[in-house]
C-alpha cells in the first residue's frame, strides 16, 4: 500500500488526492485497502468461480452490455455500452469516474478500449503518468480551467506566432542546410493546403503571421466537431489540439498530424530536429535524450489519437471561407 | 506518408504491444476487448494498398498512432525504472561510498527507546 500512496501523490493532473475517493482509499484511516493490481487480481481469483455460476443463473448483470464477453476471461478493465449511448469503463465492476467524480464517458469505443487497455497495463502500482489518454479524457470531461472552444482555438492559434518550424538559425551552416530541407516542405505543404502564409524568419522577433491566416486556421479548427454527447459544449478536439501543439511546440506540425500528412515518428523528429543534429554530433545520452524522446512519443501519440477518435464520429468537414 | 508501412506490419506490431499488455493482466491476449476490437476494425478495412481509399488510411492511420503510443510507453517506463526508479541511496549506501562507516552505539541513541 505505501508504494500505492507514492504514486497517487504524484497525480499528473494535480486534481486533489481527495478527489480520488473511490479509488485511494490509503489516506484516511480504517477504511480497507481496495486498490492494487495484484489485490485485484486475488479478489478476483477467489470471487471467480462463484461469479461465473452466479452469473450464468441470472443470465447476467444489466450492466454488462458490452461486446461479448469471452467465455473464460474475466478482464479487470472493461468498456461497456450502457442504453444511454456512449460508453463507460469499468473496473472491477465499480465504474471509472473523472478527479471530479463525473461519470466517465466517451463517444467512441475505441477510445474506451484504449482507456481499459492503459488501466489494464498497470501492474503493481497505478503510474498515472503512463496513461495520457485517461489524462486528456478527464481533461475534457472536468474541463478544470473553465475553458470554451474560443479560449483553446485561440490559444492554439497563438501558437503560430512561436511556432519551432519557423524559427531558423544562421549557423552552423549544416543545420541551417537541415532545417531549410526538413522544414521547408512542410511549411510548403501547410501553406498549400490551407492557402494561407505562413512565413520563416531568423529574426528574434519571428515570423509575421498575417491576419487572415488566423482566421482561417481558427475557422479550420472550429469546424472540427465535438463531443456531440455531453451537450453543450465540450470542446475536446481543440483541447486535443492544444494539447499536442503544446508537446510538439509547434502548430504547423500539429496541422500535418491532424491531417494524416506525419507520422507521430516524423513529427517528433522534425519538432527535436536540433537535438537530433546535436546528438549526431555530440552523442546520445539515454537516460535524458531517449527517455525524453519517448515521453514525447507518447504523448503526441496520445493526444494525436484523441484528436482522431473524438472527431470521427461526425466527419462533416466546412469548406475553408475564402474572401 | 509512405513512412507509415504496411498494414500488416502495423497489426503485428500491434499484437506484439498487446502481449505485453496482457502479460501484466496475466490474461491471455486474444481475449481482451483491444484484440477482437482491432481484428474485427483490420477485416472490415480490409487494406487492399492498391487503391487510395480514405477510410482505410484513417483506420491505418490510427493504427500506427496506437501502435507509437503503447511502444513509447513501455520505452518510457522501461527506462525510467532502469535509470529513475532506484530513490535516493540509503545513509549507510552513501557513507560506504566513500569508505566510512556509520558510527553504532551500543546504549541505542539518546532519543530511541
Amino acid at each position: 500500500m505505501e508504494s500505492v500512496r507514492g504514486c497517487c501523490a504524484t497525480r499528473v493532473c494535480g486534481a486533489g488526492v481527495a478527489s480520488l475517493g473511490v479509488f485511494c482509499p490509503g489516506f484516511r484511516a480504517g477504511r480497507p485497502p481496495r486498490l492494487s493490481g495484484a489485490m485485484w487480481r486475488r479478489c478476483l481469483r477467489l470471487q471467480d468461480s462463484g461469479r461465473r455460476l452466479r452469473d450464468q443463473a441470472m443470465g447476467g448483470l444489466t450492466a454488462r452490455m458490452g461486446p461479448g464477453p469471452g467465455p473464460t476471461t474475466q478482464p479487470l478493465a472493461r468498456a461497456y455500452a450502457p442504453l444511454t449511448g456512449g460508453f463507460e469503463i469499468n473496473l472491477d465492476h465499480r465504474k471509472l469516474k473523472t478527479p471530479q467524480a463525473k461519470l466517465f464517458t466517451v463517444p467512441s469505443e475505441a477510445l474506451a478500449i484504449a482507456v481499459a487497455t492503459e488501466w489494464d497495463s498497470q501492474q503493481d502500482t497505478i503510474k498515472f503518468y503512463t496513461m495520457h489518454l485517461t489524462t486528456l479524457c478527464n481533461t475534457s470531461l472536468d474541463n478544470p480551467m473553465q475553458r470554451n472552444r474560443e479560449q483553446l482555438i485561440r490559444a492554439a492559434v497563438k501558437f503560430l506566432d512561436t511556432d519551432t518550424i519557423c524559427y531558423r538559425v544562421e549557423e552552423p551552416e549544416t543545420l541551417v542546410e537541415l532545417q531549410k530541407n526538413e522544414w521547408d516542405p512542410v511549411i510548403e505543404w501547410a501553406e498549400k493546403r490551407y492557402d494561407v502564409q505562413i512565413g520563416s524568419s531568423t529574426s528574434i522577433m519571428g515570423p509575421s503571421i498575417p491576419a487572415k491566416t488566423r482566421e482561417v486556421l481558427a475557422s479550420h479548427l472550429a469546424s472540427y466537431n465535438m463531443w456531440a454527447l455531453q451537450g453543450p459544449d465540450l470542446a475536446c478536439v481543440p483541447a486535443g489540439i492544444e494539447f499536442v501543439a503544446t508537446q510538439l511546440k509547434s502548430m504547423v506540425l500539429t496541422l500535418g498530424l491532424i491531417d494524416l500528412h506525419l507520422t507521430v515518428e516524423q513529427a517528433v523528429l522534425l519538432s527535436r530536429l536540433e537535438e537530433e543534429y546535436q546528438i549526431q554530433k555530440w552523442g546520445n545520452i539515454e537516460w535524458a535524450h531517449d527517455y525524453e524522446l519517448h515521453e514525447l512519443r507518447a504523448r503526441t501519440a496520445a493526444g494525436t489519437l484523441f484528436i482522431h477518435l473524438c472527431s470521427e464520429s461526425t466527419t462533416v468537414k466546412h469548406k475553408l471561407l475564402q474572401e | 506518408m509512405a513512412a507509415l508501412g504496411s498494414p500488416a506490419r502495423t497489426m503485428r506490431g500491434l499484437l506484439r504491444e498487446l502481449r505485453f499488455v496482457s502479460a501484466a493482466t496475466g490474461r491471455p491476449y486474444r481475449g481482451s476487448a483491444a484484440y477482437r476490437y482491432l481484428v474485427k476494425a483490420f477485416r472490415a478495412h480490409r487494406v487492399t494498398g492498391e487503391k487510395l481509399c480514405r477510410a482505410q488510411h484513417e483506420l491505418h492511420f490510427q493504427a500506427a498512432t496506437y501502435l507509437c503510443l503503447l511502444r513509447s510507453v513501455r520505452a518510457h517506463v522501461a527506462l525510467h525504472q532502469e535509470f529513475h526508479g532506484k530513490g535516493e541511496r540509503s545513509v549507510e549506501e552513501s557513507a560506504g561510498m566513500v569508505g566510512l562507516k556509520l558510527p553504532r552505539q551500543p546504549g541505542g541513541k539518546g532519543w530511541e527507546p
